[in-house]
């Protein structure tokens, strides 16, 4: 670790929290349907999208017909997405001609996009058709991520009164989100990336004949806006199959530090929006500082875990200053590398700028263990602000535990109902993942997947499902995912992980917002003070991460001990 | 159920337009106009003749040019349907080595480039695979452990090629951001311009 290294990590931290804070407020705005600094621009089109689709923004929805609504929508994308991945030979802009993708390959990869996960089967620059990518792939990293605010924005409007029936409606939610929020920031960012050497072109991949003679084909395409939304919807869906570490994907330090700001942004920016809508500002920040916390915790743990290099290679020759450098590029430098696997992993985007299969055992852990915290510091966009809230609802059920009194949170009496359908979503993610890992643990149709021998093999396996189920994306890349049993079995993990978690979440909404606002008295405990934070912190750590200490002890630990005491497989 | 329906699929349809098709398509066409060079992959072009990208790392292996790192990357075994075999810095199919810290291969590797440039210690980007294996770069320390060779390939004074070498390091973005680095194709380019 450097100073200078250090000073990069502040940096980019700083411009996200700076950005944070406008970007809050103006969700909001939009949130409630506010005009504008866009609305004389976008506004007709929102408009006419109304009328296409007959939809009257103005009629709220109570938590049922929302989240139907929800889950409608996202069936119909995934429908379109499948068809499209099946039939990208017949489409238009497919001039290197791949062919119609295979069943479970289309149903794995149409399941990830829908659900935010954007985990992926398949190699985009050997795979995906440019129409795939554009109009199947890109267009979902739009909407699963619309789709996630909107979640957490009806989530959010429960707290605001006594006595609600409705919650917001859902397709003025998502076509606000869509238009106002996600397509500028794409467009600005998009720009940049191509300044920043991305390419953005119809063409077919360039022949190069090289300095030694040789031939070189150059994998191009429209690359630079669908890395502008995969980063700010925090999808990490790759436009090539090693994702941002791609040279057009990730083609410098300056583009990697903007991709890091893109994917906190609008997560960190939500929890700014929630203290906006709520009418308790402080409360917005302190789930950001919880959140924050972490991320700087995790940053400085991968950043001292690579930088120190691995010892069974440092023994054979090999020099420490540059730090562990197997599946890393050159450009980025270790500290980035830390922040963005930090705020990737944290952020349940999925994009790496580094493959963290060859990370050193405890900095694989870190992305690992952040998934496993469920996806909130700071989590996907929306989804970690509701899976933020859910944590929030049961550390003020704990701390009511212990003085014996009903708790509360801005107003609202937490019951038994609210925590039962709390437990209920929390518990998604150690089924899924704990699950599904020991069956193919013990599966050899699973097992023949894995690539690495010894711990570091139940990592690969340990990491996929945990990346499905957290809906994150990012991977032990060693693992053949590419099996009828992992496409199968994954794309199950990613539905869970979505739906089976949001639609208690969302139950939970309807039964908040129909609850009377109880006024603060000398006995309800403060949300919006440190000491608060604290406790959050606490139950996420214990709740979120207990469960999954014995699978990271038979996985990453032993294969730490196992390189100290100089054991290779 | 069909008040839902019909939203569902117009929304699913016109955003599909929007952010599918007419946005990609304008900000190509935008792309193209404002930064061609970049919207095009930085291909670098000598005598008319396309030769690679500034950004993507290609192989060399002649004693006359600077090495590039170790490259995972793969492509279709002809001989053997369904399998791969190794074609590093393969710019259709970007790959890394997926190996694991404690993999016996990947030290057996490691081992052996260390001794094929040493003596230890040896900078690390020399003997690891690159993450896209397509790395452009190398480290400053790789790119003048290499002067003594290429000089005597060529004949030149060694000076020469490593004040050559230092012309060319690359340092951070605003002198803060990533790590100082030396791009292999420019830095050979400039070797055959040197002669």
């Amino acid at each position: 670790m450097t100073l200078i290294g250090w000073a990069q990590i502040a940096l980019v931290l700083i411009c996200i929290v700076a950005a944070a804070v406008p970007l809050g407020r103006f969700i909001a705005q939009v949130a409630a349907g506010e005009r504008t600094i866009l609305h004389p621009l976008l506004g007709p089109v929102e408009r006419a999208i109304y009328a296409v689709a007959g939809v009257d923004p103005a009629r709220g929805q109570g938590w049922k017909a929302y989240t139907f609504s929800m889950l409608t929508f996202s069936a119909a994308g995934f429908a379109s997405l499948y068809a499209i991945l099946r039939l990208q030979d017949v489409l238009p802009f497919n001039p290197q001609g791949f062919g119609g993708m295979a069943p479970y390959l289309a149903f794995n990869t149409a399941i990830s996009f829908v659900t935010n996960t954007n985990w992926q089967a398949y190699s985009g620059e050997a795979a995906a058709s440019y129409f795939s990518q554009m109009a199947g792939l890109t267009v979902h990293n739009f909407l699963s991520a619309a789709t996630g605010i909107a979640l957490a924005l009806a989530l959010t409007r429960a707290f605001v009164g006594g006595g609600l029936q409705e919650l917001g409606n859902f397709w003025a939610d998502l076509t606000r989100v869509t238009l106002y929020v996600l397509l500028p920031l794409s467009v600005v960012v998009g720009l940049a990336f191509v300044a920043l050497g991305m390419p953005q072109t119809l063409s077919a991949y360039a022949d190069a004949a090289t300095l030694e003679g040789g031939s070189q084909t150059i994998a191009l395409g429209p690359v630079a806006f669908q890395i502008a939304i995969k980063h700010l919807g925090t999808n990490g869906g790759g436009f090539f199959g090693v994702n941002s570490l791609h040279p057009f994907e990730g083609p410098g330090a300056l583009a990697t530090a903007l991709q890091i700001w893109c994917q906190a942004l609008i997560p960190f920016a939500l929890c700014l929006t929630f203290g906006h809508v709520v009418g308790n500002r402080r409360q917005g920040w302190v789930l950001l500082s919880v959140m924050l916390g972490f991320v700087v915790a995790a940053t400085a743990a991968i950043y001292a875990a690579e930088a120190a290099g691995n010892p069974l290679h440092l023994a054979a020759g090999v020099d420490a200053a540059l730090g562990n450098m197997e599946g890393k590029d050159i450009r980025f430098g270790q500290a980035l590398v830390a922040l963005f696997t930090a705020t990737t992993t944290g952020a349940s985007c999925g994009a790496v700028n580094a493959m963290f299969s060859s990370f050193t055992p405890l900095g694989g852990m870190v992305p690992l263990f952040l998934i496993q915290l469920g996806e909130v510091l700071p989590g996907g966009v929306g989804s970690g602000l509701y899976g933020m809230l859910v944590f929030a609802l049961l550390a003020v059920f704990i701390a009511g535990l212990m003085v014996g009194r009903t708790p509360e949170f801005l107003g609202k009496k937490i019951q038994a109902r609210e925590i039962k359908l709390a437990m209920l979503a929390v518990l998604v993610l150690p089924a899924a993942i704990l699950g599904f890992t020991a069956v193919a643990m013990v599966l050899p149709a699973a097992l023949a997947s894995i690539a690495n021998q010894g711990p570091h093999g139940l990592s690969e396996m340990l990491y996929a499902y945990t990346s499905a189920a957290g809906n994150n994306g990012s991977a032990f890349g060693g693992l053949t995912a590419d099996t009828p049993w992992l496409d199968t079995t994954l794309g199950l993990a990613m539905l869970l992980g979505r739906f089976a978690y949001v639609v208690p979440v969302m139950a939970i909404a309807g039964s908040l917002a129909a609850k009377l606002k109880v006024p603060d008295s000398a006995g309800t405990f403060p949300t919006h003070t440190p000491l608060f934070a604290g406790l959050l912190a606490g139950v996420i750590l214990i709740l979120g991460g207990l469960q999954f200490l014995p699978s990271l002890a038979l996985g990453p630990l032993a294969e730490h001990f196992s390189m100290l005491a100089g054991k290779t497989f | 159920m069909n008040t839902m329906l019909r939203p569902a699929l117009a929304l699913v349809l016109i955003f599909t337009l929007i952010t599918g098709i007419a946005m990609p398509l304008a900000m190509t066409g935008v792309a193209q106009l404002a930064f061609p060079y970049q919207a095009n992959g930085s291909l670098v072009e000598r005598n008319g003749k396309v030769i690679g990208s500034a950004l993507i790392g290609q192989n060399f292996t002649s004693e006359r040019y600077f090495h590039p790192r170790p490259s995972a990357t793969t492509e279709a075994d002809p001989e053997q349907p369904g399998k791969t075999r190794p074609a590093p810095y393969n710019a259709a199919a970007s790959a890394a080595s997926q190996l694991g810290p404690t993999s016996e291969d990947l030290l057996a590797a490691v081992r052996e480039r260390v001794a094929a440039n040493g003596p230890a210690p040896v900078p690390a980007d020399m003997v690891t695979a690159s993450g896209s294996g397509l790395d452009p770069d190398i480290s400053p320390a790789n790119a003048l452990r290499q002067v003594a060779r290429v000089a005597a390939a060529h004949g030149m004074p060694e000076e020469r090629v490593r004040a050559l070498v230092l012309r060319q390091v690359e340092g951070r973005a605003f002198g803060l951001l990533g790590e100082p680095r030396v791009n292999v194709l420019r830095l050979n380019l400039a070797l055959d311009d040197l002669r």
